[in-house]
């Protein structure tokens, strides 16, 4: 196409101011983004309170989309296998595929009882569990790793607050809306988590890799202590999240680090469940001396 | 007047939509995070900056150089990038392609695209920074999958764009 005619615009002065106001807003306005940049930089919850409002507003989307997605899957699934039975052999492969949909329904309901017995036991063990919800939308576009539960303040939901699934450690909440929190999970790169090896102990930090895998480090100086296999639980280090949850399982190891799967896929997940933090006041700062030495 | 237009009231209408769509499918573009799946990796295109340089690419004359920063802020609230990050990069690329057409006599439908692919790149190695800036520690290996499937899809955002872009003016 050709270039646009009116970036000159001729000899009207108005014209002309406009243009001109119009690049120095710009200029201007990216110079404040990179203020507000800074401003993240120094306090990166600064900007919540406008944010998780919006993610109040937009929740709805999400969750409908996630009934709808969930309702469907089945639906489709159905559909196509009943296609397939109409076209030869029908009565027989019209039994057959009963048989297989009983089965797989048998089988459903033979895995959502024993998923719900886990999180049930889970509850019981744990009667401080402050909300059950599930994980509506992520930021997919980001390199961060957020995403966003379906609980927020007026369910109890509070920041600091550490988020697991029925099979180990999610992640912990950031920041809380009236109804939504985002919740950083344990992948994100910005995430560390203290762990230690159910074997024998082994003290090590998990760090997300913001691409689903975490990097397991152990707090050895020894080379090749990790093994692949070796399953790591929370240690409860820094009060934050409780101890004894599940956290990674290594995949590839290389001397004292290795790379692990997350044992609680978040994108697998149906429900999250937020427990309270785990020792609120730990690590409160010492009271700051006058003319001590640095 | 068009003649399908009959009314003052339909004449406003018309001018409303001409003004408004571009907006809306931008922010549309920006709320394709809403979907619901929990991403393992940065997988998603940056849709909202795809629409955002489709309709500039399309009809540079519609928006002032400044239309970057809204469009951007609420990119930023929804995408979980910190705050400032797209007001920045956006507002950074329209002025970029202001530069350029500047500079170029013509353009058509492989300069576009190649226009395009670069500021998806700079746009998305921006966002990794600022990101990291702001408590991550991504590194760039992350984005590659994202920035080449973002690049093979805007030609298809583009002509999504310019069918938009039909229905708006009829």
């Amino acid at each position: 196409m050709a270039p646009p005619k009116n970036r000159r615009p001729g000899f009207s002065r108005k014209a002309q101011y406009g243009l001109f106001a119009s690049y120095v807003i710009a200029v201007a306005g990216a110079l404040v983004g990179l203020l507000l940049l800074v401003t993240a930089w120094v306090d990166p919850a600064g900007h919540n309170a406008i944010r998780s409002l919006l993610s109040d507003i937009t929740s709805p989307v999400s969750r409908v989309l996630t009934t709808v997605v969930r309702g469907t899957g089945s639906g489709g699934d159905s559909i196509a296998e009943y296609f397939r039975a109409g076209s030869k052999n029908a009565e027989l492969r019209a039994e057959l595929d009963t048989a297989r949909r009983r089965l797989t329904a048998a089988r459903a309901t033979e895995y959502e009882n024993k998923r719900l017995k886990r999180l049930l036991a889970i509850r019981e063990g744990d009667p401080a569990a402050i909300v059950t919800a599930r994980l509506v939308s992520s930021s997919a576009t980001s390199t961060r790793r957020f995403a966003i539960l379906d609980a927020g303040a007026s369910s109890g939901v509070a920041n600091g607050q550490p988020v697991r699934g029925p099979d180990g450690l999610v992640g912990r909440v950031v920041e809380t809306g009236r109804i939504t929190a985002r919740v950083l999970l344990i992948t994100d790169t910005g995430n560390v988590v203290p762990v230690i090896r159910i074997s024998d102990g082994l003290p090590a930090i998990v760090t997300g890799n913001g691409e689903g895998t975490v990097e397991i480090r152990a707090l050895t100086s020894g080379a090749n202590v990790l093994r692949i296999g070796d399953v790591f639980v929370t240690s409860g280090t820094g009060g934050v999240y409780p101890p004894q949850i599940p956290v990674a399982i290594a995949t590839t190891t290389s001397g004292d680090a290795a790379v692990g799967r997350v044992l609680a896929d978040p994108s697998r997940l149906d429900y999250a469940i937020v427990q309270p933090i785990f020792q609120p006041l730990a690590a409160a700062p010492p009271a700051a001396v006058e003319g001590a030495p640095e | 007047m068009n003649p399908r237009i009959r009314s003052e009231r339909e004449l406003q209408a018309a001018r409303m939509r001409g003004q408004i769509l571009p907006v809306v499918t931008t922010l549309a573009g920006s709320l394709a995070v809403l979907l619901p799946f929990i991403a393992e990796s940065p997988s998603l295109p940056p849709f909202g900056f795809m629409m955002l340089l489709s309709w500039r690419l399309l009809r540079p004359e519609l928006w002032p150089v400044w239309i970057g920063l809204p469009l951007g802020l609420f990119d930023d609230l929804v995408s979980g990038q910190p705050i400032g990050s797209a007001m920045m990069l956006w507002t950074l690329a329209l002025l970029v392609l202001d530069l350029i057409d500047q500079r170029l006599v013509w353009r058509d439908y492989w300069q576009d695209w190649l226009m395009a692919a670069a500021l998806i790149i700079a746009v998305l190695l921006g966002g990794l920074i600022t990101a990291n800036g702001a408590g991550g520690e991504g590194h760039v290996l992350l984005i590659v999958p994202q920035i080449l499937v973002s690049i093979l899809i805007f030609p298809v955002v583009a002509r999504v764009c310019a069918l938009l872009d039909r229905w708006r003016l009829s």
